[in-house]
């Protein structure tokens, strides 16, 4: 188990480096002078001069890169051009709100989706099975802004249940900040359960068709006691690493749906900060989501043992 | 009937229905999809206007008709480019193994650790919000699965015996490659192929929603969506439609790709 947590670790390290040279080379691939881009159109050429050199832009690339990397890893990630806060305050804070509507979303949809995808591929081929592998690709066809602008149509403006516009933070009201969360968190819930209940089914069915099924069919278990105790943890290994891509690819922003209900999450902060043009901003928020990314990942493989511990004897 | 084949029919009908109206719209649209026309602003769909009109008063189904066009043609393109970037790394990475491999495939590693969405947004603050700047951003964010996928079944094709025989006959790298190992890597790529066209389809409709795509005038559904949020209370069939046209196509290109699927891919037959 440690060796496959330590390999795990040391695997990771080289993706690691190529993420911030990445990251940092799309700085200096965007048409223009960063010190300009600093400043904007009007600053003077002392100004540019002293500006430049104060960024090491006069060195060399290299080693421009490894003052910028130096500062990253001492949480430096430089400061917003438009208000000139910290770019890590900013980026942590709008992550803190994206990060509770997307867990909440993501829970959510696993407790849903997970027994429907098991459930339809015990009913394989009947009715039960064909209503919710329709319901899951139906799902799956609806973008979420649409279905988000549709949620908010019905139970905002129609009926009226739900407030349309802003936002509370549940750190500051509990209760007030749960109901803002409903309409986003129904919408990324619906979304994600199309995908999980093909992935949970898919599994399920291939661990079915193995023979200890069988054999623990002919011992005379109950249906329910070889589903849930024979197939359910086999078959939640894909699922599983299904669900930390999800994870990942959602904290980082979920920039449509946050549009739709108005949230200031990270998502959107990447957006405002590509069209503001404020490029250090959008460089910090790049490479936190790519981190995070890689760190939901890195922490899903290394729980996978726990429900097939198999993997680590490879 | 095979469920492979009822959904052949399933998804090909919606899909032939987009496609058809995107050509269509290419020559001919009911209205001048960009004409503003403000003494019939908002109004209900109607005799005149089938589906209505927008809070410039342009008519909505010739806006939907000429959005589909620029949605497929980005698409289509978009795939086009990640298929041929695809299919050159790929295939050179696995057939040449060793550094070469090593160098394609870290950089490809490294652009996989990035949500393709952020991806293509973070390209398009380099590329610029435009036709050809989205159509370059959505490529390099969808070529690096195209190589995974390509470089993993070169890797198990280049060990076959009919490979061998094709470098003991003399042939170059270069026409084994072309000859034998691109034509029976295409399955998997054409699995692939179908529903990255359908992602594709929803990142683009998702950027124009969020202000970076196609900028307006133009019609795109994702910015008519857009465009339509503040009035939607007023004039609900402005968030309806093209929506449901987003919807209704992504249906048709899952339904269909799944089809493909069972085709090519035996295992997953039945699942």
């Amino acid at each position: 188990m440690l060796k496959f947590a330590f390999t795990r670790l040391l695997s990771a390290i080289p993706t690691l480096f190529i993420v911030s040279v990445a990251v940092f080379g799309l700085i200096r691939l965007i048409p223009g002078d960063p010190a300009s881009l600093m400043l904007g159109d009007l600053a003077d050429a002392d100004a540019l001069a002293a500006a430049r050199k104060a960024m090491g832009l006069d060195r060399p690339v290299p080693v421009q890169f490894a003052i910028w990397l130096g500062d990253v890893v001492q949480g430096d990630l430089g400061r917003s051009v438009l208000n000139g806060q910290p770019v890590l305050d900013l980026v942590l804070h709008r992550f803190a709100t994206s990060a509770q509507m997307v867990l909440i979303a993501v829970g959510l949809s696993v407790l849903v989706a997970v027994p429907l995808g098991m459930a339809a591929a015990w009913r394989q081929n009947g009715g039960l099975d064909l209503a919710i592998v329709s319901m899951s690709t139906l799902l799956l066809s609806v973008p979420t802004f649409w279905l988000g602008l549709m949620i908010l149509l019905v139970f905002g403006l129609k009926l009226g249940w739900l407030p349309v516009l802003g936002y509370v933070s549940i750190a500051d009201n509990p209760v007030a900040g749960l109901i803002y969360l409903v309409m986003p968190v129904l919408t990324l819930v619906l979304h994600e359960v199309g995908i999980i209940v093909r992935m949970a089914r898919a599994s399920t069915l291939d661990v079915l068709r193995l023979d200890y099924i069988t054999h623990a069919r002919a011992k005379g278990m109950s249906e329910s006691a070889v589903l849930l105790h024979h197939a359910a943890r086999n078959a939640f290994g894909p699922t599983w690493t299904l669900i930390g891509l999800i994870l990942g690819n959602l904290l980082g922003g979920v920039a449509v749906v946050e549009t739709v209900f108005t949230i200031p999450g990270l998502g959107r902060l990447i957006v405002d900060s590509i069209y503001a043009r404020d490029y250090v901003v959008v460089q910090g928020c790049l490479l936190f989501v790519a981190l995070t990314y890689l760190l939901v990942n890195l922490v899903v493989d290394l729980l996978y043992p726990l429900f097939d511990p198999r993997v680590t004897a490879e | 009937m095979k469920r492979h084949q009822r959904n052949y029919i399933l998804g090909g009908a919606p899909l032939a229905c987009f496609l058809g109206a995107a050509l269509i719209g290419r020559f001919w649209t009911p209205f001048n999809p960009m004409r503003i026309d403000l003494r019939s602003k908002l109004q209900p769909p109607g005799a005149a206007h089938w589906l209505g009109t927008d809070e410039f008063g342009r008519d909505l189904l010739s806006r939907l008709m000429a959005a589909a066009g620029t949605s497929v043609s980005i698409s289509l393109t978009t795939v086009f480019f990640a298929l041929l970037a695809g299919l050159t790394l790929g295939v050179i990475a696995g057939y040449a193994r060793g550094w070469t491999d090593r160098v394609v495939m870290s950089l490809n590693d490294a652009l996989l650790a990035f949500p393709s969405m952020l991806l293509a947004l973070a390209l398009l603050s380099i590329t610029g919000a435009n036709m050809y700047g989205i159509i370059l951003a959505l490529g390099m964010a969808y070529t690096p699965s195209m190589v995974r996928v390509v470089r993993g079944s070169v890797l198990s094709l280049r060990e076959r015996e009919f490979i061998d025989a094709s470098r003991i006959m003399g042939n170059s790298a270069a026409y084994t490659m072309l000859r034998h190992i691109l034509p029976n890597c295409l399955g998997p790529v054409i699995v692939l192929a179908t529903s990255m066209f359908g992602s594709v389809l929803l990142t683009e409709s998702a950027l124009s929603f969020l202000g970076l795509g196609v900028p307006p005038p133009a019609p795109t559904w994702g910015n008519m969506l857009a465009s339509a949020r503040p009035h939607i209370a007023e004039a609900m069939w402005l968030g309806i439609f093209p929506g449901l046209c987003i919807s209704l196509s992504l249906l048709g290109i899952n339904l269909f790709g799944d089809a493909i699927r069972d085709r090519f891919d035996p295992r997953m037959r039945g699942l």
